[in-house]
């Protein structure tokens, strides 16, 4: 089921960003739209870094990746730049696992 | 699909097996900033005669929060907004689907993703795109509701619907700023 979504999402990104030159400007000026396009990404990309670090599945786990999380936010800290924080955060896991430290 | 958080979430749902529907909503949700950039890239990407179909066409996939940010840096109808739009969208362009193929085929390469501690790599990629947007207390706060009411739903819901729960939480969050700022 990967292709489909892709290609659904892919046509649905390119539609939204279409919209917004050929729709009437008034009405995507309308200020509730504007607020609510502006707080989607926050909330929606933290449930994502939640999800992400502490669950499998169903289930909610604590292992190697809330120390990955925690280099990253360091990193992001220090003004790392993307890939770095990435790299950090795949490092840290990788090592606590390596040595057997973490799951 | 040239949206990089959208990309990104479409993955990470269906990777945490979650189903089509829920994959895309999350990915569109996040895309939907996209149509307010569009619209605000309007007056700066103005030119003298009306643009042709297919160059609004091009303009639309070229639309991303980077060249965004670049076109709006100089006059509204000028050549620098429009030269600075195309340069920054087509070099992305380029350097971001080369990484996503060379993602794509080394993936296919790796045993266990988890010893290379790849899905620490996952969170560690979203939060990186959260950080410039927590630009104030409301917006922390958001971000802080948006994870404790995804996680709580982790063991109720079925994979990639506790995020997509994260939305309701912006519709709420939106009404209280609205009350507050009336």
């Amino acid at each position: 089921m990967i292709w489909p979504a892709v290609i659904i999402g892919s046509i649905g990104a390119y539609l939204l960003k279409l919209a917004g030159y050929i729709i009437p400007e008034r009405v995507l000026k309308n200020e509730r739209l504007r607020r609510l396009t502006a707080l989607l990404p926050v909330a929606l990309l933290a449930a994502l870094v939640a999800v992400q670090t502490f669950s499998v599945g169903s289930t909610l786990q604590i292992d190697a990746r809330i120390a990955g999380l925690a280099a990253a936010i360091v990193a992001l800290i220090l003004r790392a730049p993307f890939l770095v924080v990435v790299l950090v955060a795949a490092i840290t896991a990788a090592v606590l696992r390596a040595t057997g430290l973490s799951a | 699909m040239f949206t990089g958080a959208s990309q990104f979430a479409l993955v990470g749902v269906l990777g945490a097996g979650g189903g089509v529907l829920a994959a895309v909503l999350t990915a569109l949700l996040l895309g939907a900033r996209n149509s307010l950039y569009a619209l605000s890239l309007r007056p700066y990407l103005r030119t003298p005669s009306d643009p042709s179909p297919w160059r609004i066409l091009g303009r639309a996939h070229l639309t991303i929060d980077e060249s965004t940010a670049m076109a709006i840096r100089y006059p509204e109808g000028s050549r620098q907004a429009r030269h600075a739009f195309l340069a920054t969208g087509l070099a992305i362009f380029i350097l971001w689907n080369i990484g996503t193929l060379i993602g794509a085929l080394g993936a296919a390469a790796l045993d266990d993703p988890r010893t290379l501690g790849l899905d620490a790599a996952v969170p560690a990629g979203f939060i990186a795109l959260l950080w410039p947007r927590l630009r104030d207390r409301n917006l922390i706060a958001l971000a802080l509701v948006s994870a404790a009411v995804a996680l709580a739903l982790v063991p109720v819901l079925q994979p990639g619907l506790p995020v997509l729960s994260a939305a309701l939480v912006a519709v709420v969050a939106e009404r209280i700023t609205a009350r507050q700022s009336p």
